[in-house]
C-alpha cells in the first residue's frame, strides 16, 4: 500500500512537472498574454506600401510595444495595404492625428509599425482610422535613389 | 537477377503484412481505452514505468543540448554582432525541432526498447498466452495501458526538454558569455508565438509519442518468441522509431511551417 | 438428464482435426475423445504438435478442418465473447507456469479472480489462501515468481489454474525437467486435484511412467496421427512395434536411431 502511494506520488509529480514546462514556455518563452490581447481596442492604417510586416508584427509607440498587427489586406478600390491593429486597452490616450510609420528593427531585422503621437484633444478609438502614414522604406528603392543621386553630384 | 527480384517480392509481401498486423494491432489496443478509463490504476502504474523512469534521462540531456546550443549560437551570432537573438536561436529550434525528436529518441531508446523486451518476454514465456487462457485479453490488459502511458507521456517529456533546455541556454549564454539578460528573454518572448512554435512542437511530440508506442509495443508483440527474436525486436524498435520520428518530422515541419 | 449416456461422459470432443504449420502438416483428420472425470493422456515424442494440440482446444489457434467439442460449444465457431467465457471454465498449466513476473504469488493466484470476479479483498484473500494451502505452498505467497524453483512454479500456476473452479485443466508437459521430489508432488496433486474436485484432465506428455501411473485413458500420436489407444495395460501390451519402442524408450526401432543418410562405410570412403 506504501508503495503505491509513491508510487502515484512521483507520477502526480511527473505530470505536475510536465505542465510547468508547458506553462514556463507559454508565458515565459513565447509570451502568451491572451486577457490584454483581447481587451483592446482596433485602429486601421492604410500605407501606399506596407513592405515585410506581416501579421503579429509588433506596433510600438516610443520604443515601447503597445500592440500587435492582426491584419494586413489589400484595398482593391486605392490600390493602398489596409493594416489593422489591436492596441492595448489600457494605450486607450492617444491622440487622433498620431502618425503610423513602417520601420525595420536594425538594419536586417523585422519590421513593425512605429507610432509617432501627435498633439490633438481627442483621442483614437476603436475603429479609427490612422491619417498620416509612411510607407515601408524598401531596401532596393533607397539604393536606387541613392545611386542616382550621386550621378547627378558627380555632373 | 530472377533471384533478387523474387528476394524484393518476398520483403515487399512480408513488409505490408507487417504493416496490416500492425494496424489491427494498433486498432485493437485503441478499442482498450473503455477498459482503462474504468481501471486508471493500471494506467498510472504504467506512467510510472514509461514516463517518470525516463525522466532523468530527458532532464539531464536536454540541458546539455541546450548548454551546447548557447555555446554554438553564441560563436556564430557574435561573428555578426547578433548576440542578443542567442534566445530566439536557443527557443525556436529547441521548441519547434530538437525538443519533440530529441525527446522522442531519447524515449525510444530507454522506454520504447524496454517496452518492446518486456513485451517480447511475455510472450516468449506464455504469460499472453496464459493471459489468453485465463479469458483476459493481454492487449486490452497488457498491452493498452502501456500505449497510452507513452502516448500521455512523451509530449511531457519534450516540453521538459524544451523548457530545461532554454535555461540550459541561459545559464551558458547569460550566466557565461555575458549575453544581456533582458534582451535574451526579450527577443525570445517577441518572436516566438504560442500557436505556431509551441503548440506545433507539442502537436509534433504528440504525434511521436503515439508512433514510437505503437512501434515498440507491436514489436514486442510480434517477436518471434526466443531470446534471439526478442534481441533482435529490441533493436528494430530503436530503428524503426528513430526512422519513423525523423521522417514525420520532416513532414510535419512541411505542414506547420511551410505556408509562411 | 439421463445419466451415461454418451453425449454427458464426452467433455471434449475432437473429431476429424486437421492442422497445418506452412506446408507441414502437423495433425491428419485426428479424432479423440476425453471423458468427464477422468485423466486423460496424450503421449508423443517431442515436436509432434502435443501442445498445438492443446491451443486447438483453447481456440488460441483455428484448425485447418474439423471441429473441437468442448461441453457442447463448438470452440471454433464460438463468438469472441462466448469463447472467453468458456475460457473461464477451462484452466490451462503451461510447460513454464507463464507466472506474471511482475506480481507476487499471491496476486497471480488473485489475479483471474480478480479480473472476472467482483469479489471483495476479504473473499480473495480466503480463497487464494485455500487454493495456495491445496498445492502446499501457503507460505510462500509473498514471493516473486523468479525466486521459486521450476517445481513451485508449476504449483503455483496449478493454483492459479483452479482459481475459478474450472471443469477440466490441460496441462503441458507437467513433468518435464523436474527433480524426482518435486515429480512426486505433481503427480500426487494432480491425481488428488482430479478426484477432489471432480476435474476433467487432460495431460500432454513424453514422460512414459509418470503419466501411465494416473492416466485413465492413454493416446500415443506420432506423424499427425492417433497411433495407439487404450487404458494404460492396454498401450502397454500394445502389439504395435512403434508403440512398444515408445514405451519402453528403445533407442532403435520403427524410429530409427539414426537420421537419413546414405551408407557409411560409402560416406567414409568418398572423400578417398
Amino acid at each position: 500500500m506504501q508503495q503505491c502511494k509513491t508510487l502515484e506520488l512521483l507520477v502526480g509529480l511527473f505530470v505536475a512537472s510536465g505542465i510547468v514546462a508547458l506553462f514556463f514556455l507559454a508565458m515565459h518563452v513565447s509570451n502568451l498574454n491572451p486577457l490584454t490581447e483581447d481587451e483592446g481596442y482596433t485602429v486601421y492604417a492604410r500605407f501606399e506600401n506596407s513592405g515585410g510586416l506581416k501579421v503579429k508584427s509588433p506596433v510600438s509607440i516610443a520604443g515601447v510595444r503597445i500592440g500587435r498587427v492582426t491584419d494586413i489586406r489589400f484595398d482593391t478600390q486605392t490600390y493602398e495595404s489596409v493594416v489593422e491593429m489591436r492596441i492595448d486597452k489600457q494605450y486607450n490616450t492617444l491622440p487622433d492625428d498620431t502618425s503610423a510609420s513602417i520601420l525595420t528593427a536594425g538594419l536586417l531585422g523585422e519590421q513593425y509599425v512605429g507610432l509617432n503621437a501627435g498633439g490633438s484633444e481627442d483621442y483614437l478609438e476603436d475603429g479609427s482610422v490612422i491619417e498620416y502614414t509612411q510607407s515601408a522604406i524598401v531596401l532596393e528603392k533607397l539604393i536606387g535613389q541613392f545611386l542616382y543621386q550621386n550621378k547627378s553630384d558627380k555632373k | 537477377m530472377i533471384q533478387l527480384t523474387r528476394q524484393l517480392g518476398r520483403f515487399t509481401l512480408q513488409s505490408l503484412a507487417k504493416l496490416g498486423r500492425g494496424s489491427l494491432f494498433l486498432g485493437h489496443t485503441l478499442s482498450g481505452l473503455t477498459d482503462i478509463l474504468l481501471r486508471p490504476g493500471l494506467l498510472i502504474r504504467q506512467l510510472y514505468f514509461v514516463g517518470v523512469l525516463t525522466f532523468l534521462i530527458i532532464v539531464i540531456s536536454g540541458l546539455f543540448v541546450g548548454m551546447v546550443l548557447g555555446l554554438q549560437g553564441y560563436y556564430t551570432l557574435s561573428d555578426f554582432g547578433a548576440e542578443e537573438s542567442l534566445g530566439v536561436m536557443v527557443a525556436a529550434s529547441l521548441v519547434r525541432e530538437l525538443g519533440p525528436v530529441v525527446a522522442a529518441l531519447l524515449f525510444a531508446g530507454r522506454a520504447g526498447s524496454a517496452l518492446t523486451a518486456e513485451i517480447g518476454l511475455m510472450k516468449a514465456t506464455e504469460q499472453l498466452s496464459g493471459m489468453e487462457m485465463m479469458a483476459v485479453d493481454p492487449v486490452k490488459r497488457i498491452i493498452a495501458p502501456r500505449f497510452f502511458a507513452g502516448f500521455i507521456s512523451l509530449p511531457i517529456l519534450a516540453a521538459l526538454f524544451s523548457a530545461v533546455g532554454i535555461l540550459g541556454g541561459e545559464m551558458v549564454g547569460v550566466g557565461l558569455l555575458g549575453v544581456d539578460e533582458g534582451s535574451f528573454w526579450s527577443q525570445m518572448q517577441a518572436n516566438l508565438d504560442f500557436y505556431d512554435d509551441i503548440m506545433n512542437g507539442v502537436i509534433k511530440s504528440i504525434v511521436f509519442g503515439f508512433v514510437t508506442s505503437w512501434i515498440a509495443l507491436f514489436e514486442g508483440y510480434d517477436a518471434i518468441p526466443t531470446s534471439e527474436g526478442v534481441s533482435r525486436a529490441t533493436t528494430r524498435t530503436v530503428v524503426n522509431s528513430a526512422f519513423a520520428v525523423l521522417g514525420l518530422d520532416f513532414l510535419l515541419t512541411a505542414m506547420m511551417f511551410g505556408d509562411d | 438428464m439421463p445419466e451415461g449416456t454418451q453425449v454427458d461422459e464426452t467433455l471434449v470432443s475432437i473429431k476429424n482435426l486437421s492442422f497445418s504449420r506452412g506446408t507441414r502438416k502437423i495433425f491428419d483428420s485426428i479424432s479423440l475423445d476425453f471423458q468427464r472425470g477422468k485423466i486423460t493422456a496424450i503421449m508423443g515424442p517431442s515436436g509432434t504438435g502435443k501442445t498445438t494440440l492443446l491451443k486447438l482446444i483453447g481456440g488460441q489457434l483455428k484448425p485447418d478442418q474439423g471441429s473441437v467439442i468442448v461441453d457442447q460449444n463448438n470452440v471454433h465457431q464460438l463468438s469472441l465473447k462466448s469463447l472467453y467465457q468458456l475460457r473461464k471454465r477451462m484452466g490451462m498449466l503451461f510447460q513454464s507456469g507463464a507466472l506474471l513476473t511482475d506480481m507476487n504469488v499471491y496476486d497471480n493466484i488473485a489475479f483471474p479472480l480478480r479480473e472476472h470476479t467482483a469479489l471483495s479483498e476479504a473473499m480473495i484473500r480466503s480463497l487464494v489462501l485455500m487454493k495456495l494451502q491445496a498445492v502446499g505452498l501457503r507460505g510462500a505467497r509473498n514471493l516473486m515468481p523468479n525466486e521459486l524453483s521450476g517445481g513451485m512454479a508449476r504449483r503455483v500456476a496449478l493454483a492459479r489454474a483452479i482459481a475459478l473452479d474450472p471443469m477440466m485443466i490441460m496441462y503441458d508437459e507437467p513433468f518435464t525437467g523436474q527433480d524426482p521430489i518435486s515429480l512426486g508432488v505433481l503427480v500426487e496433486l494432480i491425481k488428488k486435484l482430479n478426484t477432489i474436485l471432480g476435474l476433467t484432465s487432460i495431460i500432454v506428455s513424453h514422460d512414459v511412467q509418470e503419466t501411465a501411473s494416473i492416466a485413465d485413458y492413454i493416446y500415443v500420436i506420432s506423424g499427425g496421427h492417433v497411433v495407439g489407444q487404450g487404458t494404460p495395460e492396454e498401450i502397454e501390451n500394445s502389439n504395435s512395434e512403434w508403440v512398444r519402442q515408445f514405451m519402453h524408450g528403445n533407442a532403435d526401432g520403427p524410429v530409427p536411431f539414426h537420421y537419413p543418410a546414405k551408407d557409411y562405410i560409402e560416406d567414409l570412403l568418398s572423400y578417398l
